[in-house]
């Protein structure tokens, strides 16, 4: 039984809690919106205590060979585009291990020559020293290569839908695999298969209506608490920003649907993580953190090669599949990023922020011999 | 108390402790917090889960192991983010090789949602740790049958909940824990949900030997005073049980009973 089984007939599968989320969705007046504040905020101290904990992406890649209206990376945007080699991973990660972090995201578009199961692999393999926990946020994969991937020592996979309305999805991906929409709607079952100990969901506020996407998204994170019982899940509602290619969001998300959304969520799921990333401005994010987010980036790039430099020799232009020199000026450049950032603050301003906050940042969650066999 | 009155200690595998109170470190909006409320806790066991604890001496600032004072306390490390038994004796196995206790607060717990315990694991996990000399205390489910069943393979003491990991709802499991401790050959230390000081004495009077608190006291308004309420509570508790219960009547019973001229 997969998730998916029913959205031919338009239905997503019923789940207990839907009927008191619908109506945490509907517009709220001031107080009725304060009362769900303050539940948000209590029932995440019950369940995750007065801590946030921290991570960082690093981007691998910004090849792709999609063309989606909305992303950077898509493969007819005219983009500084890198590869990195695990060698190069490896350096980016010393510079985030550095800096405190312990739990990193690996970040790449999606390419069947470049970023193959393989190559995540050992990129993995060259961080593992550095830290104890490693998540991918790739393209889908099948269940044999999520597997490789498990091996390898990676612990989480985060797959957002992007929008879970299969008319809206069609018309904003418009060539190239993740045109399929249940291959990746599937694609958390897929890696709960091979082994994935934390699956993150989450939907891209701006490409649909967002109460629509947020029923579906809730009904997804219902059906995976109960048949995928063994991981941890995490929900990330990330806002379109800015990007290559220029597209701007049809349906936006105010901040404050960006903040009922959270606490509706958490009301609902009190023991789901709410991740919370960069793309969000430092004001927002410090007044959404204690509305139930749990896990926050702090620092990001959302360029390879974007916190060392590392590979810069080798940007190029994809043109057609073929390689083509950055122009003369340009060489010198940065790999183009996915979307442009909010919060610059560096991490250490960030830790200091949620102590201000009232909240203990917590660095390290995971220990590696967890996941591991070999290590103790 | 001046421990030296205390003619009533909590034994757990040949070791003395003054306090009844255990302490979880998770949860406290700051280290610094959390070392104020373990001072006012009057505790001398804590758990701290290791996979937030930094092995070595990185970042001591920010390290939770360089908050807990390992001459004043028993630092337990717990196996928080095991999910099967395998990966709990590597974690406890990683904490006796940095150095710390070979004491081990063993909980498996395979789901993220309710955190239950799981049973099977945890029988498997105290065999293999006891075999490599670890004082094992086991965190489980309120199931009397397991609680047996895991002393007769050498566990230290049993941890059942009285309700889920931060529910703070209390002893849910109350008709099961009083036929665990009712049963009991080794310590049973009523662990999870405790959500205010009453809880905790109940659990005592009761008869539990002992109680472990972490959400309730770390997400209090004031750690520090809800922390000096919970040993006030398992202290009441302790004495109260002491002293034994008298039946419950149904009728009002006469404090100058009417025959007592004879």
């Amino acid at each position: 039984m997969a998730f998916s089984d029913n959205l031919a007939e338009r239905n997503f599968p019923f789940f207990r809690e839907q009927t008191r989320f619908r109506s945490l969705l509907e517009p709220k007046s001031a107080p009725e919106l304060e009362a769900m504040a303050q539940e948000a905020q209590n029932l995440t101290a019950q369940f995750f205590g007065k801590t946030v904990r921290l991570f960082a992406p690093l981007y691998l890649s910004n090849e792709c060979v999609n063309v989606c209206r909305y992303c950077g990376f898509s493969r007819t945007n005219s983009i500084l585009r890198l590869t990195l080699s695990p060698e190069e991973v490896e350096r980016e990660a010393r510079c985030l291990a550095e800096q405190g972090f312990r739990s990193i995201l690996l970040v790449a578009g999606e390419h069947p020559k470049w970023v193959t199961p393989g190559y995540v692999a050992s990129s993995i393999r060259s961080i593992r020293p550095y830290f104890p926990s490693i998540s991918i946020e790739i393209a889908p994969l099948e269940t044999v290569e999520y597997q490789e991937i498990v091996d390898a020592g990676a612990e989480g996979l985060v797959v957002y839908q992007e929008t879970y309305l299969p008319e809206a999805y069609s018309s904003l991906h418009l060539s190239g695999p993740k045109r399929d929409f249940v291959w990746r709607l599937q694609a958390p079952e897929r890696a709960y298969r091979a082994g994935f100990r934390r699956i993150g969901i989450g939907a891209l506020l701006g490409l649909a209506p967002w109460r629509q996407d947020a029923f579906a998204l809730a009904a997804h994170a219902a059906w995976l608490l109960k048949h995928a019982w063994r991981s941890y899940l995490t929900i990330s509602l990330p806002r379109l920003r800015p990007s290559a290619g220029g597209f701007s969001p049809e349906h936006p998300v105010s901040d404050r649907e960006l903040a009922q959304l959270h606490c509706a969520l958490r009301i609902t799921f009190p023991q789901v993580g709410l991740v919370l990333s960069t793309r969000e401005a430092p004001s927002l994010r410090d007044r959404l953190i204690p509305l139930g987010v749990t896990m926050v980036s702090a620092g990001s790039r959302t360029d390879p090669g974007g916190y060392t430099g590392a590979g810069r020799e080798r940007l190029h232009r994809t043109v057609r599949g073929h390689e083509e020199p950055p122009d003369r000026e340009e060489s010198t450049a940065a790999a183009t990023e996915q979307f442009t950032l909010s919060d610059e603050r560096p991490p250490y301003v960030i830790a200091d922020r949620i102590r201000q906050l009232g909240y203990e940042p917590v660095w390290k969650d995971w220990e590696e011999c967890l996941t591991n066999a070999s290590s103790v | 108390m001046d421990p030296k009155e205390n003619r009533d200690p909590l034994h757990v595998a040949g070791r003395d402790f003054y306090s009844r109170l255990l302490i979880g470190t998770g949860k406290f909006g700051s280290h610094a917090l959390m070392a104020e409320a373990l001072e006012a806790s009057a505790t001398e066991i804590v758990t701290v889960a290791l996979r937030r604890a930094e092995m070595g001496a990185i970042r001591p600032e920010e390290n939770i192991l360089s908050f807990l004072d390992s001459e004043r306390f028993l630092l337990v490390p717990n196996t928080s983010g095991a999910a099967n038994a395998e990966e709990a004796v590597r974690l406890a196995r990683l904490g006796a090789a940095a150095g710390m206790p070979r004491w081990v607060k063993l909980e498996i717990h395979p789901e993220s949602r309710y955190l239950f315990p799981d049973p099977v694991e945890t029988l498997l996990a105290t065999e293999v740790l006891v075999r490599e000399g670890f004082v094992v205390l086991a965190y489980i489910n309120a199931d009397p049958v397991l609680a047996k069943r895991l002393e007769e393979v050498g566990v230290a003491a049993v941890m059942p909940l009285g309700s889920p990991i931060g529910s703070m709802r209390g002893l849910e499991t109350r008709a099961q824990l009083e036929i665990i401790v009712e049963q009991a050959g080794v310590p049973v230390i009523v662990d999870a949900g405790l959500g205010a000081p009453s809880h905790a004495a109940a659990a005592m009077e009761m008869g539990a030997d002992a109680v472990l608190v972490n959400t309730a006291i770390a997400v209090a308004e004031d750690p520090c005073a809800l922390a000096r309420a919970f040993r006030m509570a398992v202290e009441a508790g302790r004495i109260a049980y002491r002293l034994g219960r008298l039946q419950r009547q149904t009728q009002a019973v006469p404090t100058s009973p009417l025959t007592a001229f004879l």
